[in-house]
């Protein structure tokens, strides 16, 4: 068993960005086990994504052309039990995405190999693989090891490894596509409604609340702090679910990306991966919690342990 | 028809905690317990199909696996309208991964022919997000992950499931039953048990019983039927923000000087 086998993933013709740091992933692990690295793409049209896989490191680009270009559970997991059987991988690298969520484990658990998710470091270990993740919400890191696996199969973080950008010359091949009796369709794609016509994405300052408001009664004095501020209000899971704020101000991995905010002020998050992964890379971040043990704390420049409704009185007197 | 929902008894740490001696998990006298958050959706899922149009014969099965003190977990979900509560347990399944869990609870929904499989995306305390799948995978049956509305009329043979991707994009599938399915949170508003809904679950029986006693074989529970294995657990060096202290109003009054200077006006 030797190489590095990597999934890529797209969606509506796009790669998606975490491809690339899957193989920035692979390519290093390649420097420290001398193994070499595989690039595979399930798609309808392999042609159109193949040109930009050829990247530095990247041994081989492997495709298999499959009927539709939709997630199909079923298309990828006998696709990557056929690519697995072709090349013999020691490790398998898959993005810890919701599509991925979707055929990782019932491929595993069929074919028996070393398994785990939601992985930010992987190391060589002897003829090994050790894998970190995150344990009791974050709290504690968790080193995984697979005794027994020849091939082990991880789901990595997404906005966890440097992209590969340079350009490459991999050979590239193809595998037939494995016969797949479809068990589910995809109809089709859906936008949620936009609520109002916030722009998360394109605010420089946004001012986010979080579980910490308590009930929807409490959201109003928040929105009229932001205004004052000149913060766009923005927040996090919970508040969006009840319906307290619409979807569109979301921010997080099922929501919006922050992509061009320069100051975040977190009111009441604690921070989960999947909100943080929408915010972390803003340059200034305050967060304010009762919690002097969030997780937000971990990525926040500045730090404010205390209540929201008083920091936020007091807060409005200064504009 | 039958929906087995699954849950899980998920542990987050106490303010002070210390190591386990071996150093692969914490010391369980400093684990708090609750019901995951996700399941508190999974099983307002089933109640919804269950009271809804065609429902009246649908039964729903709620089922973990853990130890005695998971009882608990079962008994909220008894007290929200669950019909029935399983258990499974064995010391052997102590070192199950989430694999491993997924034997157990497949052997489960195998025993129970169950027409519709919940179980939440992930858990709170861990997310591995892996055990509903990889029950999909050891039933042979049509699944789909993070799911965040499902139209199902009782009886049909399909069910239509909105999966919520990245970045706020839904994918509309189309799915054959028996399936199962993992369950976002938000797909729903959760109900709160009723004070007489508590008290009755209270005196409720929960079925316990052992792994082997569900057909699964000796090796496939706990380490043996895991994928991976814990080498060490540990707590990571952060990074950390710098505090403003003093009291709310000299507190605030930084934080307006950080949003003065990045608006220029100081």
């Amino acid at each position: 068993m030797a190489g590095i086998l990597v999934v890529v993933e797209h969606r509506k013709g796009e790669l998606r960005p975490v491809s690339r740091e899957l193989i920035g992933l692979a390519t290093s692990l390649k420097a420290s086990s001398g193994e070499p690295v595989q690039v595979a793409l399930i798609a309808a049209d392999p042609a159109r994504h193949a040109q930009a896989l050829q990247l530095a490191g990247v041994d081989e680009i492997v495709t298999v052309q499959s009927a539709g270009d939709a997630f199909d559970p079923e298309v990828y997991e006998a696709s990557v039990r056929a690519l697995i059987a072709a090349r013999q991988p020691s490790l398998v690298l898959l993005p810890h995405s919701v599509d991925t969520l979707g055929y990782a484990a019932p491929l595993v658990v069929r074919d028996g190999h070393g398994f785990t998710t939601d992985v930010f470091k992987v190391e060589r270990d002897g003829d090994g693989w050790v894998a970190t993740r995150s344990g009791y919400g974050q709290k504690v890191n968790v080193e995984m090891e697979f005794p027994g696996h020849a091939t082990v199969v991880l789901t990595v973080r997404p906005g966890s490894f440097k992209p590969v950008e340079a350009a490459g010359t991999p050979a590239i091949s193809s595998l037939p596509a494995p016969q797949v009796t479809p068990r589910s369709q995809h109809l089709a794609f859906e936008e949620p409604a936009g609520g109002d016509d916030v722009d998360i994405p394109g605010a420089d300052f946004i001012l986010s609340i979080g579980r910490g408001v308590g009930e929807e009664d409490n959201v109003e004095q928040f929105k009229e702090l932001s205004d004052s501020v000149g913060a766009t209000l923005g927040c996090s899971r919970p508040i969006a679910d009840s319906g307290w704020l619409p979807k569109s101000r979301q921010v997080g991995q099922s929501g919006k990306t922050a992509a061009n905010c320069k100051l975040y002020v977190a009111m009441g998050i604690s921070g989960s991966v999947q909100h943080m992964a929408g915010m972390k890379h803003v340059d200034t971040i305050v967060a304010v919690n009762t919690d002097p043990e969030a997780s937000i704390f971990t990525i926040a420049k500045y730090g404010i342990v205390g209540d929201i409704f008083d920091i936020g009185k007091e807060l409005q007197n200064h504009f | 028809m039958k929906i087995l929902v699954t849950i899980k008894q998920v542990a987050s740490l106490d303010e002070d905690f210390e190591m386990r001696g071996d150093n692969r998990d914490i010391d369980p006298d400093f684990l708090v317990h609750d019901l995951n958050e996700w399941d508190n959706f999974t099983l307002e899922e089933a109640m919804r199909l269950k009271e809804g149009p065609g429902g009246d014969n649908i039964e729903v099965v709620v089922a973990t696996v853990g130890p005695d003190s998971a009882d608990e977990e079962l008994r909220k979900c008894l007290a929200k309208g669950a019909d029935r509560a399983i258990r499974v347990w064995d010391d052997a399944l102590e070192e199950a991964d989430p694999i491993a869990v997924a034997r157990v609870l497949a052997a489960l929904a195998r025993r129970e022919s169950a027409d519709l499989v919940f179980a939440g995306v992930q858990a709170s305390d861990h997310a591995f997000g892996a055990t509903g799948m990889a029950m999909a995978g050891l039933l042979d049956a049509p699944h789909a992950a993070v799911v965040a509305a499902l139209e199902y009329t009782p009886g049909e043979g399909t069910a239509t499931v909105r999966r919520e991707l990245e970045g706020g994009t839904y994918a509309v599938v189309k799915i054959n039953t028996p399936a199962v399915l993992t369950l976002q949170l938000g797909i729903n508003t959760p109900r709160y048990a009723s004070l007489r809904g508590i008290k009755q679950a209270a005196a409720r029986p929960i079925e316990v019983v052992g792994p082997v006693d569900i057909g699964l074989a000796a090796g496939d529970t706990g380490a043996a039927g895991s994928l991976s294995r814990v080498r060490r657990m540990y707590v990571p060096e952060k990074g950390r923000a710098q505090m403003i202290e003093g009291t709310p109003a000299e507190q605030a009054s930084q934080l307006a000087k950080i949003i003065k200077e990045f608006r220029g006006e100081a």
